[in-house]
């Protein structure tokens, strides 16, 4: 080093620092500019194609409507049915973990998986949701297929989430339970759950916002039907083919229909900002451990 | 709770035997994780292979002529792996230093008020959808990377015009979705380097930028590898995002090339594709998968070192 003689007195001198420090600012000024770039210009290319009959009609060429209201709906069926089911086995395997597990080989065995189901790219999961659910279990391209595909996805999230949350309750609220001598179980249920719930629910949210996005797992296995579920057949919709609203965009966007496209873009940047929202609230007012200390 | 009447004498054989059933179902959901990646594996491994033995495994991976439709198919798909690995390393050269430098803004550098504008907008960047990416790269890069393409190759007779859907695009796009996770991760292992590193080093004179890149980033590293690895995991597996904005001709990954990767072929042509056609973009799958894998277990490597060096 040349700068041998560094003193504290004339500490401007280094060149160096000053033009790292300025690589970092730009640095994080990129994500700030790349995100306003995206939502300005989203909106400002999408937001006249988004208006009631886009939201409330389906796109039929005898009825001259554009519309995403199926695409709506089938959003909706899949991330109910995937939270259905992903949500307890998700809280399951977290209590699991958390409070009955003892450490060793089947611990690391299952968090290994929960990692690695985290790590597989959606591509293989559909992949694989439509030779298993779509071909072995008979369900075809359909709304039950996609989400039963989409559960295997978000379980790790769910898992993950809830771990961090039963975590953060304190653990003298679990002697006091235990010393109160309520059984594990009744324990877990009326103290540990209500207090990890904000954390549950947070993790919950993002799934949903998980879901919204997905995009290659489902064009295989829910398919890309557009059409709304006929008058009082609801549960038939499980078994039909249903596009998501980001499936609707890629097929819009494949297909030159980049009016159809960024109206959908611009639906569903709502939506994320929105979940974003909602999951600010929730992590900032309602975590146990802090307001434990206040 | 009101009205719930817990009573240490009374219903122990119910309450056993609830404890037990409760304890059960736990076990059995925790192993759903299990079961899952297992049956993935199982699947992936017999769909992917009989295309292996029908074409033989070198006829597929060390062969780059892929031609899945004339009357004398090859399905060879070297050039899509080869796409693959390079469209990744560019893709992490480029998000890499930008995040890892962003996450020092975080940490180290920012005023409060500066990171509570910087932190949401990298929340808000992992959000969005991927479609939405491959939209934006559609609209905006592609046609930028054809002007540039026209200034380029203004004279040249060989090549081939793409319309801007090329690699650099791709990789563009990729390097973007890459950098929340690089972000959050390598941030939060920033932040996790101990005080009193840093205060000896600012101690004995060194200044606050040789601080950050001399003590607190080597002390960072695993974090970072993690960050690093995860990265990868995602630009490999990316596919909706880059499947229109890369092009869709299999070719060799030259910048301007129109190319096609492991996932973007998948999605491309799973759509109409039959019999070993069919079988091969399974093995494809199956590639993919093998890389997912292999990052995966080097990921649990990565992290258990860091908790023995931690403990």
């Amino acid at each position: 080093m040349d700068d041998r003689y560094c003193s504290i007195m004339n500490k401007n001198k280094r060149m160096s620092d000053k033009i790292i420090y300025v690589l970092i600012c730009i640095s994080a000024a990129v994500s700030v500019f790349l995100l306003a770039g995206i939502i300005y210009y989203v909106f400002m290319k999408g937001i006249r194609s988004v208006n009631w009959n886009f939201l409330t009609t389906v796109t039929s060429a005898r009825n001259g409507t554009t519309g995403i209201a199926g695409n709506i709906v089938n959003t909706l069926y899949i991330i109910i049915i995937t939270l259905l089911i992903a949500t307890p086995v998700g809280i399951g395997s977290a209590i699991y973990l958390n409070e009955y597990a003892k450490p060793g080989r089947l611990v690391r065995l299952i968090e290994f998986t929960t990692e690695t189901l985290a790590g597989i790219p959606s591509i293989i999961f559909g992949l694989f949701g439509m030779v298993f659910f779509g071909i072995t279990f008979g369900f075809g391209y359909s709304v039950i297929t996609g989400a039963l595909t989409l559960t295997l996805m978000i379980l790790p999230l769910i898992t993950r989430n809830t771990q961090e949350a039963l975590k953060t309750v304190p653990e003298s609220y679990r002697s006091g339970a235990l010393g109160l001598g309520t059984t594990k179980w009744h324990m877990i249920r009326s103290i540990l759950l209500p207090s990890a719930m904000p954390g549950i629910i947070t993790g919950v949210i993002l799934a949903i916002g998980r879901i919204v996005g997905e995009s290659a797992a489902l064009l295989f296995t829910a398919g890309s039907g557009y059409y709304l579920p006929k008058n009082g057949q609801f549960f038939n919709k499980l078994f039909e083919s249903g596009g998501t609203l980001t499936v609707q965009l890629y097929l819009s966007m494949s297909k030159g229909q980049y009016d159809i496209a960024f109206g959908i873009a611009v639906v569903l940047l709502l939506i994320v900002l929105l979940i974003n929202v909602i999951t600010k609230l929730l992590t900032g007012r309602f975590d146990v451990s802090r307001k434990d200390l206040a | 709770m009101k009205g719930n009447k817990v009573s240490i004498i009374g219903s122990r054989g119910t309450k056993r035997r609830s404890e037990m059933i409760a304890g059960k179902i736990f076990v059995i959901c925790a192993f759903f994780a299990v079961l899952s990646v297992a049956s993935i594996t199982i699947y992936m491994i017999i769909n992917g292979t009989p295309a292996l033995m029908k074409v033989g495994i070198i006829d597929i991976l060390f062969n780059s002529d892929w031609s899945p439709a004339s009357s004398n198919p090859s399905y060879g798909i070297l050039y899509v792996i080869f796409t693959s690995i390079l469209g990744t390393t560019f893709a992490i050269l480029i998000g890499v230093p930008i995040g890892v430098l962003t996450a020092v803004f975080l940490a180290e550098v920012s005023s409060k008020r500066l990171a509570a504008v910087v932190k949401p907008a990298v929340e808000l960047l992992a959000g969005i959808p991927s479609v939405i990416y491959g939209l934006l790269g559609l609209m905006i890069l592609n046609p930028l990377m054809y002007q540039l393409e026209l200034a380029i190759f203004k004279n040249s007779k060989t090549h081939q015009f793409t319309g801007g859907a090329n690699l650099i695009s791709a990789v563009l796009v990729l390097a973007v979705m890459i950098l929340p996770t690089v972000i959050n991760i390598s941030e939060s292992s920033l932040r996790a380097v101990p005080e009193h590193l840093k205060s000896a080093s600012l101690g004995v004179g060194a200044s606050k930028i040789q601080t950050i890149f001399k003590v607190q980033i080597p002390a960072a590293k695993s974090g970072i590898i993690t960050a690093v690895v995860l990265g990868v995991g995602r630009a490999i597996g990316e596919a909706m995002a880059i499947s229109l904005v890369a092009g869709s001709s299999v070719n060799f990954p030259l910048p301007f090339n129109s190319v096609r990767f492991l996932t973007t072929a998948i999605v491309s042509e799973m759509g109409y594709a039959a019999d070993t056609h069919r079988e091969v973009l399974f093995t494809i799958g199956l590639v993919l998968f093998l890389f997912i894998m292999m990052i995966n277990i080097i990921l649990t490597k990565v992290l258990r070192k860091r908790d023995e060096s931690d403990g």
